[in-house]
């Protein structure tokens, strides 16, 4: 069931558009904004409020890059492979990340507090390498600034 | 005189967004006073005379795009005004820069392209990494309704626009016009064909148009200035400044606004302060991953959407990508090829398949298991990346650095394969 929330941000979003499925992606992140993925239930749920079947909804869920159909660790940590990121030293941070975290790239750990997941340029390409924590930003990497980071995460 | 930086020259330094007063004090929306004594038609007659091309990839003449939308009592309704402001084209962060430092200048312009083609909405379609810019964004829309710029009766005027920030959920091709409509109505982002144009039938099959960011950050400036001015601003016969932008093994990658046919030598010697020390420049992606690789003999080329064309490559967005002598230029291509692989929204076989296998093959000789046959293959390959093959820009863009890199830097594919291994690596 969505919460008393949930509905409430999808329908001030629904008053910005002629459709209902027009806000079907804002929907699922709103959800995953809440929850942290968007879950077959949740699929049902958003596909009953907009007219939707649950089929195309994940259709389309499944085409962005953003939205979580599995759930992730408490924190997400998307790290840069555009070019370049990859000029300055994306495989490094790549091979430290992975050490670190005992994971590959796309696993979470199994204590669950780290999701690690590749993303394309972030817009930062004066300051590659560069990745996200849970969506913030952070640029000019090296192996003693992403210990930092990761010590920053509780 | 120093040279003039429209587009950036009130941004504070620091990292601050410039405040409604701040952009008010400085000229801000007075291009929209300006404006809203002419009538719409004037108004896209003067970004027509002002010579102002879109910035977004493709240089489409702006002033020409708005006149094909339907106008007065009769066009269909409700018309749309979208910035896009995706900016996922890798190497690129020049749009980013403007939404964060000065997010009044884009609604301004959004304002104005509204105005100009009689919209009654506007969108922000903005990607979803970028959360400092919405967060600015969204903050200033609230300012300018509070201020009387949005909602109805703009400035006391009969002109009435909403305005609404779309973030995305993250897929390269909804950067692509057509792409981007669908994703704002709410499906996957695959393209549309064309004809019909977004202009005509766009947004729930309504009158839209889509402009670059950065295209719509100087119609505020070319509305309270003049046309004449904006001409004036350039080097050649492309107008206005331009952002241009370089990432890789410089001294100091950055963004500079420039007057717009500004030289590559002059922006990485000067502005990026040439190469790091103990490294050489190889090449250079002009425009961000989906243009073709220049040279050294390159060097003296005006970046602008003419010369960059004649020399072999695009302007694009024109934030350049540098490689150096010390980074593997069969690992590059791979690199780039891997991004449009993967971005390929499925819909064409040569793209998607054809891009897949591309990626077998680099990653193949960047690992020492390259054919002699290999390169041939490529360049067979990329020959269907091209319109007519495909039903969007991605493959014919992904098939620039493709060719460019077989034509510049053949030897070191070819001694990938002689010697079966990567001399960067080992
Ligand atoms: C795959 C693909 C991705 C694109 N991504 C962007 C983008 O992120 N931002 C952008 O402004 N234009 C992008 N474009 C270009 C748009 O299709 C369109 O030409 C542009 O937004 C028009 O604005 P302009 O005329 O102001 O340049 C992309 C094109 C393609 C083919
Ligand atoms: S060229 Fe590629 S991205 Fe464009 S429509 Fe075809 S498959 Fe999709």
């Amino acid at each position: 069931m969505l919460t008393a929330e949930e509905r409430q941000e999808i329908e001030v979003e629904l008053s910005h558009y002629p459709t209902k499925q027009a806000v079907c992606i804002d929907a699922m992140k709103i959800v995953q904004r809440h929850r942290g993925w968007v879950s077959d239930e949740s699929i049902r749920d958003i596909g009953e409020l907009l007219e939707m079947s649950a089929g195309d909804l994940d259709g389309i869920a499944t085409f962005y890059n953003l939205i979580f159909r599995r759930p992730v660790g408490k924190h997400v940590i998307m790290l840069c492979d555009s070019v370049s990121c990859w000029i300055m030293g994306y495989e490094r941070m790549r091979a430290h990340l992975t050490e670190r975290l005992g994971i590959q790239m796309g696993e979470t750990t199994p204590d669950n507090r780290f999701t690690l997941l590749p993303i394309v340029c972030l817009g930062d390409c004066s300051h590659a390498p560069a990745l996200l924590v849970d969506n913030e930003l952070h640029g000019d990497l090296d192996p003693a600034k992403i210990d930092t980071l990761l010590e920053g995460c509780e | 005189m120093p040279t003039e930086k429209p587009l950036t020259q009130s941004i504070p330094a620091g990292g601050e967004a410039l405040s409604l007063q701040g952009y008010e004090r400085l000229g801000g929306y007075q291009g929209l006073r300006r404006a809203l004594q002419m009538t719409p038609k004037q108004v896209q007659e003067e970004v027509t005379n002002s010579g102002l091309r879109g910035r977004g990839g493709a240089g489409f003449p702006t002033g020409m795009k708005w006149s094909f939308t339907p106008m007065g009592a009769d066009a269909p309704r409700p018309k749309y005004v979208v910035a896009n402001a995706d900016e996922m084209e890798p190497g690129t962060f020049k749009d980013r820069y403007l939404m964060e430092g000065n997010p009044h200048q884009l609604i301004e312009g959004l304002i104005l392209a509204g105005f100009a083609i009689e919209a009654d909405v506007a969108f922000i379609f903005i990607r979803g990494e970028y959360k400092l810019s919405q967060e600015r964004l969204a903050r200033a829309i609230t300012e300018a309704y509070s201020a009387g710029y949005l909602g109805r009766n703009i400035l006391s005027s009969d002109y009435a626009l909403e305005m609404y920030l779309h973030v995305s959920a993250g897929r390269y091709m909804c950067g692509e016009e057509t792409g981007l409509l669908n994703a704002l109505e709410g499906k996957r982002a695959n393209p549309r064909a064309k004809p019909p144009f977004p202009q005509v039938s766009g947004l729930w099959g309504k009158p839209t148009i889509v402009n670059n960011v950065e295209t719509l950050a100087n119609v505020p400036h070319i509305l309270e200035k003049g046309a004449k001015w904006f001409q004036g601003l350039s080097l050649t016969k492309d107008a206005g400044t331009k952002l241009y932008g370089a990432s890789g093994k410089v001294k100091r990658p950055g963004l500079w606004e420039l007057p717009m046919g500004t030289t590559i030598r002059e922006i990485l010697e000067e502005h990026a302060g040439g190469m790091r020390d103990g490294v050489r420049f190889r090449g250079v992606l002009p425009g961000g991953a989906s243009t073709d690789f220049l040279v050294e003999e390159h060097l003296d080329v005006a970046m602008d959407y003419t010369s960059v064309q004649k020399a072999g490559s695009r302007l694009g967005t024109g934030t350049m990508i540098v490689l150096d002598d010390q980074t593997c230029p069969v690992g590059i291509t791979a690199n780039l090829t891997h991004f449009f692989a993967q971005e390929s929204c499925g819909w064409c076989t040569p793209c998607w398949s054809g891009l897949k296998w591309a990626t077998k093959i680099l990653d193949a000789i960047e690992d020492g298991q390259g054919r002699p046959g290999d390169l041939d293959k490529l360049s067979y390959l990329s020959t269907f990346w091209s319109p007519g093959h495909t039903f969007c820009a991605l493959a014919p863009g992904a098939a620039e650095p493709v060719q460019s890199a077989l034509k510049f830097f053949r030897d070191d594919f070819e001694r990938h394969i002689h010697e079966k291994r990567c001399s960067w690596r080992s």
